[in-house]
């Protein structure tokens, strides 16, 4: 599957990082409300909603946003989705409100949203970044349902409300208490576990599937993964340095910067073909004023984002 | 080959105790409290004891199938499940008492490690696990003998009761914990043994009696305070479940203080609580604070105390 299209990142939000049962985040909903199979898939769709909004509108945003405040102006933007999300709740679904109580406006603070927005959707596209949260949404909901399921089914002989077991069944209190949703949690993970190290025993290449993060850190060559991001990032940033000390005059290095510049555009957009056409004119640009012009990358960003600045200033004039 | 010079290091002298042997004492002390539960509730306490016992056993073996280690011959598993037998009423249903023991082995013991790695101890775990699932078996204490609430229920409504019945174990109860005599009789035989010594049991009754004067609202009232001592599982949980090995502190220092944590916790739960009885929860909440207590006790090392030598 190709990195970052729409079918791969549901899959990875799904299974192969399913926030969960991989990641270990938003646990508190995870265990709170998760006493009953519907309770688990209200939850995890309402979270779904917020997180593939929310990510939609910081991907947009993200050159907007300065570096310094991302954090508040991420939790502004996801708040507003979950305040739109709680009032239709309340007018359309006042049960299912009532039952998941305090944990709708907590989802302002849920660490998979956060996450998302902070590891992905800041540093990716809008169509990707909706479908990483579409699929990180969808992941958390069939954890959720998973859990409250085998807790219904175990805490009270019911499924998705109606009495499955039979008559003689003594329901087990504890699962539908708090002390259940960390069992019932572990259990399923083990096995998810279980299955995956099997696999590997039996030869099967298991990185997709389960864990997203091998055990093995140094060796690790995941670009998803944020660590190596920063790896790369803090890389890069040595290099320019370098370069720039080592004050290069020759234009086919220029070349050769340009060239890495374009390759790294090519890979942030989605859209590849256009943005090499862009490169491209750059990089004639850049072989015509080699020498005067030499920006660094974070240079650029700032014009950028001015220009962006710019635009939204006119759009506004334009409004009024 | 026995003839051949070994070259190790320190310790050279080591003990013939093996764990094997420490189990089979702990059962050996506890026999006497399982035999009065049997005369005391009819064969169906056997019966309880028996599915218990055969549960962790075949948990354990089953375990170890598949680790393919096999460690069912140290006999741990039968103390877990003969300690978690005494500590559930006659009335509970066979399935219950096996789903117990197959808690207590699998999730509390062996996923955690097996034995020496448990966090808290099995049975009490277990026992806390039926009580939360299953609050209206566990506290069915009504046999055909004993239709009344346990002494320490009665006690805490207000109601008079037998002191001496409570002494011989002629009460309403969990199998193992109504006749003090029964108890102290195994105590004797561990603290003979050298199995346990009386530091953690001491410290937590006396804490206990010393929490119960100032709070227990009856002050040095000795009726009540002898009361409060044979009823519940507080005999039991002093000398058998607070003395696990595994899960008490280490240092003699860590283990006066535990004993004091625990005998505060049970007088807080059974003065404050609404539950008459909290011996279980007190001994496993102090068990999870075993690796704090034994962290503020550790012992100076030799030059390592005491005040920087001026000139």
């Amino acid at each position: 599957m190709k990195e970052n299209s729409a079918l791969e990142r549901l899959y990875n939000g799904i299974a192969k990082e399913n926030p969960t049962f991989v990641l270990m985040l938003g646990m508190c909903p995870t265990l709170a409300v998760t006493t009953s199979a519907i309770n688990g898939l209200g939850m995890g769709l309402t979270t779904a909603v917020v997180l593939a909004l929310s990510n939609l509108i910081i991907s947009l945003l993200r050159k907007v946003i300065p570096d310094k405040v991302r954090i508040p102006a991420f939790i502004v933007i996801i708040a507003s989705f979950v305040t739109i999300v709680q009032l239709l709740l309340e007018g359309y679904l006042p049960d299912l409100n009532e039952a998941l109580g305090v944990y709708i406006p907590l989802i302002v603070v849920n660490c998979i949203i956060l996450g998302r927005a902070e590891a992905y959707a800041y540093t990716h596209g809008p169509v990707s970044s909706l479908f990483d949260g579409i699929g990180m949404g969808l992941g958390f909901t069939v954890a959720l349902t998973c859990i409250g399921m085998v807790r219904e089914l175990l805490g009270g002989g019911k499924l998705f409300g109606f009495t499955v077991m039979p008559d003689s069944f003594t329901p087990i209190v504890i699962f539908v208490l708090a002390p259940g949703a960390f069992f019932v949690l572990a259990m399923l993970s083990a096995i998810q576990n279980f299955v995956k190290i099997q696999g590997e025993k039996r030869g099967k290449d298991m990185s997709k599937i389960g864990s997203g993060c091998g055990h093995d850190c140094l060796h690790c060559m995941d670009e998803s993964c944020a660590d190596n991001q920063n790896k790369a990032f803090s890389e890069d940033e040595d290099k320019e340095e370098t370069d720039e000390e080592a004050e290069k005059e020759t234009e086919d290095v220029t070349k050769e910067e340009a060239e890495e510049e374009t390759k790294e555009e090519t890979e942030e957009a989605p859209k590849a073909v256009e943005n090499s056409k862009k490169g491209k004119n750059k990089k004639k640009k850049k072989n015509e004023t080699a020498e005067t012009e030499k920006r660094t990358r974070g240079e650029e960003k700032q014009k950028e984002t001015e220009e962006d600045n710019m635009e939204l200033i006119d759009l506004d004039e334009e409004d009024e | 080959m026995d003839e051949l010079l070994k070259v190790s290091s320190n310790p050279h002298v080591r003990s013939k105790v093996n764990t094997m042997g420490i189990m089979f004492a702990v059962v050996l002390a506890l026999l006497p409290a399982a035999g009065f539960g049997i005369y005391n509730f009819g064969v169906r306490a056997l019966f309880i004891i028996l599915v218990t016992v055969a549960s962790t056993v075949l948990t354990e073996f089953l375990f170890g199938l598949y680790k393919k280690k096999q460690t069912i011959g140290d006999l741990s598993a039968v103390v877990t499940g003969l300690l978690l037998a005494l500590n559930l009423p006659v009335s509970i249903p066979w399935w219950a008492a096996a789903m117990g023991g197959v808690f207590a082995i699998l999730v509390v013991k062996c996923l955690f490690g097996g034995l020496g790695q448990n966090f808290m101890n099995p049975a009490l775990a277990a026992r806390c696990f039926l009580l939360i699932s299953f609050p209206a078996l566990m506290t069915n204490f009504a046999t055909d003998a004993y239709t009344g609430a346990t002494p320490l229920a009665a006690l805490k409504a207000g109601e008079e009761v037998n002191i001496l019945d409570m002494v011989i174990g002629k009460t309403a109860g969990t199998i193992g914990e109504t006749s003090l005599i029964a108890i102290v009789i195994g105590a004797c035989i561990l603290l003979l043994l050298g199995i346990i010594d009386l530091r953690i049991p001491g410290s937590y009754i006396v804490s206990f009696v010393i929490f119960l004067i100032l709070f227990g609202g009856h002050g040095i009232n000795p009726a009540y305070i002898a009361a409060q001592l044979a009823g519940g599982g507080l005999m039991l949980g002093a000398f058998f479940m607070a003395t696990d090995y595994v899960t008490r502190p280490i240092t003699p220092k860590g283990q006066y203080l535990y004993g004091i944590v625990l005998g505060i916790l049970t007088g807080i739960f059974r003065v404050f609580g609404s539950n008459a009885e909290g011996v279980s929860y007190a001994i496993i909440l102090g068990n999870l604070l075993v690796p704090l207590i034994e962290n503020i006790t550790v012992p100076k090392a030799f030059g390592k105390g005491g005040g920087r030598y001026e000139k």
